[in-house]
């Protein structure tokens, strides 16, 4: 790796590539660099080697990753995988370890592209070996070809879950049942929004075709699903939960034998690397989550970018378009591009980009999980799994006095464990904004510090 | 309590867990591999001593970190397997192994 670049990319997902073979086709020297194996992102995890039987279960979305990861492949420019970013700051100075050697580079314009991750969903049990997120299922499959066998069941809400569980039952995956913890209502609720998404009609079409399959499939499905727990001593080993009739009936105390329980409640932004950079974020109320002040090319201030979602969840058709549009902005701003050409690429681009955004008002709003489902609704319930501080710990230590949730962490260590609060933090405001009564804007979030990932002082010392 | 999925795939690599040898897929993760061989758990917590198996497989949640070729707090989910790996369940908190050098 050199000292610096033109252009550094962190990502090499879709958005990330996108951005890099657009610079690089119009002249801008560029280096990516990315935390997996192989480029592609979670959602084209493998897409360039995966097997017949692979392309067959996982579809046509995830097969058209392959043209960008081949095109992504022969770029031109630099590209360094299991490269993990260990500091980022607001003068674009970042620090990368490859291979046990730590390299520190001054980008002249950065682009972050580090996608998104699972919103935590804190249920009594959620620690215990054999509950794992649903996209954990999706990425085992994608990367390592492997399926859980015995009994199975999908817990949440979101279009990955039904997209896994038809993946699953085309792979001939056993499915015990699907747990669905939409709220009553929703739809019905949402439809306003429907009326402007509706240029994203093909997203209805393929969720309506997702709910075919299961229906047919004849897995047992459970509508407006309550309190939801995962039982079990030293694994799971039930889960247990209240679900309603069709007829809008309560039925409480359901409960089934399970081996493997995969979770599921949308996915947020992974903002980690764009807080660290400086760059500004806004609580998104109808995603229920911290988004990055963005315009439409991905800018957040001068030579800094933050695109796809990273910034804001807005899938992988949308991120491959930002991310284009990110690299032309780049290159342009580097005088690369003559402005008739940017001219006609960027409007054709910004208009492709705002069709395909015209749905997600629409699916935020009928997936926008319930409140019981970010805030535990018992005491003793884990919120930050690595220093295993519960419900109670951090309403303790707010009733004690605790400011927010920075003070939060100091007092209970909450956060301060080796995921750094990535699994906690929103979970932990969340609490904090209930119980002071504040709402999450002014509550905040926990402070993003280097090293971002993990580096022995040996590696520190060798700067 | 899962499998591979696709017959073609050769079990060609030659691991070390806990001590006993297990043949598994080449291009699989550590912890996939550890899913794969049924294993009960992959770790103990520093705090409560709990057993955790990995949670997110895709490096932000940290609950698959493991000893690998002797080297504590590696997350298996981020490190493929290799011909020869020796992987060990990590127990609490892993220990800082230092060198001191007179000045």
């Amino acid at each position: 790796m050199k000292p610096s670049y033109e252009l550094l990319i962190i990502g090499a997902g879709p958005a990330g590539m996108s951005a890099a073979c657009e610079a690089a086709r119009n002249g801008v020297a560029v280096c990516v660099i990315d935390d997996q194996p192989e480029p592609g992102g979670q959602i084209y995890r493998n897409a360039s080697r995966a097997t017949d039987k692979q392309n067959q279960v996982l579809g046509k979305d995830y097969q058209q990753g392959k043209n960008l990861v081949d095109d992504f492949k022969s770029y031109g420019g630099e590209y360094y995988a299991n490269a993990s970013v260990w500091h980022v700051d607001a003068n674009n100075q970042v620090g990368v370890i490859k291979a046990g050697k730590n390299y520190f580079i001054s980008a002249k314009n950065l682009v972050i592209a580090s996608g998104a991750q699972e919103r935590a969903m804190p249920i009594p049990g959620w620690q215990l070996p054999g509950v794992m997120y649903a996209g954990a299922g999706q990425i085992l499959f994608k990367g390592s070809g492997i399926v859980p066998t015995g009994e199975l069941v999908l817990a949440g809400t979101g279009p990955l879950l039904l997209l896994l569980a038809s993946q699953y039952l085309h792979a001939g995956v056993k499915i015990k049942a699907i747990l669905d913890t939409t709220p009553k209502g929703r739809i019905v609720k949402s439809l306003d929004k429907l009326f402007s998404g509706v240029q994203g009609y093909e997203y209805l079409i393929k969720g309506a075709s997702l709910l075919r399959h299961i229906k047919a499939a004849k897995v047992p499905y459970y509508k407006h699903v309550e309190g939801l727990c995962a039982v079990g001593v030293e694994r799971v080993e039930k889960v247990s939960f209240a679900s309603a009739t069709k007829a809008g009936r309560k039925v409480a105390n359901i409960s089934l034998d399970v081996d493997t329980l995969l979770l599921h409640q949308g996915i947020i932004p992974n903002t980690r690397l764009a807080r660290a950079a400086q760059c500004e974020t806004t609580w998104d109320a109808q995603q229920s989550c911290w988004i990055v002040a963005t315009n439409e090319y991905g800018l957040c201030r001068q030579n800094t970018y933050v695109v796809g979602d990273a910034a804001r969840v807005m899938g992988a058709v949308a991120s491959r378009i930002q991310g284009r549009l990110c690299g032309l902005h780049v290159a342009q701003s580097l005088t690369k591009v003559d402005s008739h050409s940017w001219q006609v690429w960027h409007k054709d681009l910004l208009k492709k980009l705002r069709k395909e955004n015209a749905i997600r008002p629409f699916l935020d709003a009928v997936y926008q999980p319930a409140d019981a489902y970010l805030i535990p609704q018992q005491d003793d319930v884990i919120v930050c799994r690595c220093e295993e501080v519960t419900l109670s710990d951090i309403q303790d230590a707010v009733r004690l006095g605790c400011q927010g949730p920075n003070q939060v962490k100091s007092y209970t260590r909450c956060g301060m464990g080796p995921c750094q609060g990535t699994q906690c933090s929103n979970t932990l405001s969340h609490i904090v904004a209930k119980q002071s009564n504040m709402p999450m804007a002014q509550v905040g979030e926990l402070r993003v510090r280097s090293p971002l990932s993990p580096i022995t002082l040996g590696q520190i010392a060798d700067l | 309590m899962f499998k591979v999925l696709d017959d073609n795939h050769e079990f060609d690599t030659q691991i070390s867990f806990d001590g006993k040898d297990h043949l598994v897929p080449s291009n699989i993760t550590v912890a996939a591999a550890a899913l794969l061989i049924g294993v009960k758990s992959i770790r103990e917590t520093p705090v409560t001593g709990a057993k955790r198996m990995p949670l997110c497989m895709m490096g932000v949640c940290y609950e698959c970190l493991m000893k690998i070729d002797g080297v504590g707090n590696q997350r298996s989910c981020q490190t493929l397997v290799r011909q020869g790996m020796v992987i060990e369940r990590q127990i609490g908190a892993t220990e800082v192994e230092a060198e001191y050098y007179e000045a």
